[in-house]
């Protein structure tokens, strides 16, 4: 046993310990075999950040030739096939490689555990596990795509995935399968910590609301994953064995393929979102100095948000000749799901209101959130509605929508929390200034490229067409400049965050003043995360002035 | 799903003051904080895999719904000629020898924990043994099917009057037919090995009443198997 020290140290008062986590041990081997959540969650966000480099390679290359309505880049021919491909690749490894995997492999297997006070996750080597089975996947997707051309965009709708011209589509669909194992694997994990693995004192009203949030982002993982596992596997057989289930040539459904698609990738979406939500909930507070307002109301507007996303699959397909009273349950269904993200959201204004706002990187992101996930909200609106839906399905007004909720909700909270917790998780303060330009720009680069796109789908123009009509070209050329900002912001953010590695570890202990428990232990954390059992002293999130500072 | 055993790497540090369990990890304050913990993981795996043959089963539900005349015919061939009645021979005594084989289980479990080792290992084995003898009926009963090409999509040749090729559905029922069992199979093989694990371990005295998670979460793991049979019998060969 470690020597009992008193407990609740405060900010930069204890001599930083000379071993932790990332110097403990060295090599390869104590890497790749490692079962510290700490390691394999740095593993799992050097990963992501490889797939986020080739998805936006593959944006980028996607915005570049939607630049002129010629069929060329730059002078280079680029055919109809090479633009599915782009648009595919894009998708689904963004969709499966990154988003879905990245704050939960990530940041949240850093730090969940160390919120809430345990050692590790529940099942140390499952995780390290999961983190493989994404290995393999990504190997399996990009191999599917340099041996051949995968090109059904990241649903693989049937018929196009069924009678299509490429052969690796069987491939990548098994990828998939083993991504999902991997994401089961870590959302069980989570539910388990959680569960069971809380510090004494901490009930379940007590967590962070970042824990709420992952908690019931494991929840959809571990139920629906398991449906879209099936669903890979059915259309693998379809494809091989022609067994007649989705194929309608030899007497299968199509639009059962939509259905099974759906029913998990609905939930799938809200897999995406709830992180961001989460860690919005933790970076408000913080750079606010206000405890939080509602934070009942926010706890189970996560919950209710994860139990929603399983009754509203059917807003996918609107017009794929779905019964009109199922559209019409469907779309009431789909209106529900505003009010919790309105609850979020009011709850998070409310606890800026009068609080004493320090605009600091993570929080200028956080902003940007609640401005882009309000744009990205309201647009979901009109796309529930079922006379506006029928006019706007399949144009660029769903992609644009869908790109604000995904990336201008959820990677925007991510780079946030990755500001946060970056002195956490390396030891190490990133230049301040440089992170502000970066956030600025991501922010203006975010509108410039997805603002047009809602007019653009409004006046007509279809999702993945790879020319249009010249009328449209301002405005494409538009969004593809925003692009380069995008990318812009991106590539800086990338320089200042890996040069601060090169400085010496001098990031204190709770930077931002933070009030949850990975700000009670050293940066970086010890292998065994804190020194001695952290016991809760309070609830989370609570500024009000100490009587006595203890 | 071997969460519950030991793992060297965490026996350094940090380690519970009384208890000297080998098989206590260090990250749980306590044996019984490790057990529970380990069976919620164990219960969310078996949600997952309930889901994963959900899927199957509505598959099999809607295709079912549209071809309902063919799926009735077709199930007629899952039936063998017993005292002169269709009778789903086969079926119905896998079915037993797995009701029974849940409870072989159930008792191995128990002499697990009440420190029997020498039963504990009979009972795991006679599992096995019942394990295998499912599969030897499953192979029986698909060496009929691929005597009579009742086969999946692509490989279904049905010559006879009856079931003629090209009408949609017979194919469509034999492909559900192989996937759901086939998978099923491959969960008892699965089973297989991991109570040849626990075989290994339970004579090696690993197991007492103080640590037997393992034979705990293979007996649900294997429950589950049974479980999912348990459907899929009627689903399959009782169609009216």
């Amino acid at each position: 046993m470690e020597p009992a020290v008193t407990s609740g140290a405060r900010i930069g008062d204890r001599p930083r310990p000379k071993k932790n986590y990332l110097n403990e041990t060295k090599g390869f081997k104590s890497w790749a075999l490692t079962v510290d959540h700490k390691r394999i969650g740095i593993m799992y966000l050097v990963g992501t950040m490889i797939a986020f480099l080739l998805g936006g390679i593959f944006a980028l290359l996607v915005r570049l030739t939607l630049l002129t309505p010629q069929h060329t880049m730059f002078g280079i021919q680029v055919t109809a096939e090479t633009y599915n491909r782009f648009f595919t690749l894009h998708g689904a490894i963004m969709v499966f490689l990154f988003i879905i995997p990245s704050i939960p492999g990530s940041v949240t297997n850093f730090v969940l555990p160390l919120m809430i006070g345990a050692k590790d996750v529940a099942f140390p080597r499952i995780n390290l596990a999961s983190f493989y089975l994404w290995v393999v996947g990504a190997i399996m997707a990009v191999a599917s795509m340099v041996i051949g051309a995968v090109d059904t965009g990241w649903t693989f709708y049937t018929p196009y995935s069924t009678s299509g011209t490429s052969s690796t589509v069987t491939l990548m669909t098994a990828a998939v399968f083993v991504l999902g194992f991997s994401s089961i694997f870590t959302g069980l994990n989570f539910i388990a910590t959680v569960h069971k693995l809380r510090a004494p004192g901490m009930g379940w009203f007590d967590m962070p609301l970042f824990v709420w949030g992952m908690y019931s982002t494991a929840v959809i993982q571990v139920l629906a994953t398991p449906v879209l596992g099936i669903t890979l596997v059915l259309l693998m057989m379809e494809r091989v064995f022609r067994i007649g289930i989705f194929d309608s040539r030899i007497g299968g459904d199509p639009v059962l393929f939509q259905h099974f698609f759906w029913f998990y990738s609905h939930p799938a979406v809200y897999i995406m979102i709830l992180p961001g939500l989460a860690i919005i909930s933790e970076l408000i507070p913080t750079f606010s100095r206000k405890t939080m307002f509602g934070y009942r109301a926010i706890a189970y507007s996560s919950v209710s948000l994860a139990l929603l996303s399983f009754i509203v699959w059917g807003h996918h397909m609107f017009v794929a000749g779905q019964s009109q009273l199922a559209t019409v349950v469907f779309s009431a269904l789909t209106f529900l799901v505003a009010i919790p993200s309105g609850v979020k959201v009011f709850n998070w204004l409310t606890t800026m209101y009068k609080g004493n706002i320090s605009l600091e990187a993570p929080m200028l992101y956080a902003i940007s959130f609640l401005m882009l996930f309000a744009i990205g909200g309201l647009t979901g609106i009109f796309l529930g509605t079922l006379s506006t839906d029928v006019h706007l399905t399949d144009t660029y007004f769903v992609v644009a929508h869908f790109h604000y909720v995904m990336m201008g909700s959820t990677v925007t909270a991510f780079i946030g929390g990755l500001h946060y917790w970056w002195p956490k998780m390396t030891g190490r303060m990133y230049s301040e200034k440089w992170a502000r330009w970066a956030a600025v720009l991501w922010f203006i680069g975010f509108n410039a490229t997805f603002l047009p796109q809602f007019i653009l789908g409004s006046r007509g123009m279809p999702r993945r067409y790879y020319n249009y009509l010249d009328q449209f070209q301002p405005l494409h050329a538009f969004s593809t400049v925003g692009s380069w900002i995008i990318g812009l912001s991106l590539f800086m953010s990338a320089a200042y965050l890996l040069a601060s590695l090169r400085k010496p570890m001098d990031a204190p202990d709770n930077p931002w003043g933070g009030t949850t428990m990975e700000w009670q232990t050293s940066s970086p954390p010890i292998t065994h995360n804190f020194e001695e059992a952290p016991v809760l002293e309070h609830e989370p999130y609570d500024y009000r002035p100490k009587a006595v500072a203890h | 799903m071997s969460t519950s055993s030991t793992s060297d790497v965490h026996a350094h540090g940090g380690h519970g003051e009384h208890e000297h369990n080998p098989h206590h990890q260090h990250h749980f304050a306590t044996m019984e904080q490790q057990f529970d913990t380990s069976k919620l993981g164990m219960w969310l795996f078996l949600a997952t895999e309930i889901l994963l043959f959900g899927g199957l089963f509505v598959g099999f539900g809607l295709m079912q719904h549209r071809y309902p005349r063919e799926f009735v015919e077709a199930h007629e061939h899952l039936k063998q000629l017993v005292f002169g009645q269709h009778f789903p021979l086969y079926g119905a005594l896998n079915t037993i020898v797995l009701l029974v084989s849940s409870w072989t289980m159930v008792m191995g479990v128990n002499a697990a924990q009440t420190n029997q080792k020498q039963k504990t290992v009979r009972y795991l084995v006679l599992t096995i043994l019942l394990a295998c003898v499912f599969l030897v009926v499953k192979y029986v009963e698909y060496e009929h099917k691929f005597a009579d090409h009742l086969l999946p999509g692509i490989f279904y040749g049905h010559q006879a009057e009856d079931l003629i090729k090209g009408t949609h559905g017979y194919a469509t029922f034999f492909s559900f037919y192989f996937m759901m069992t086939g998978l099923h199979g491959i969960h008892v093989l699965v089973g297989i090995g991991l109570l040849g694990w626990l075989v290994m371990r339970a004579r090696r005295g690993e197991f007492s009443s103080d640590y037997y998670t393992p034979v705990d979460l293979v007996g649900l793991y294997w429950h589950i198997v049974d479980m999912i049979w348990i459907y899929l019998f009627p689903l399959y060969y009782l169609i009216s």
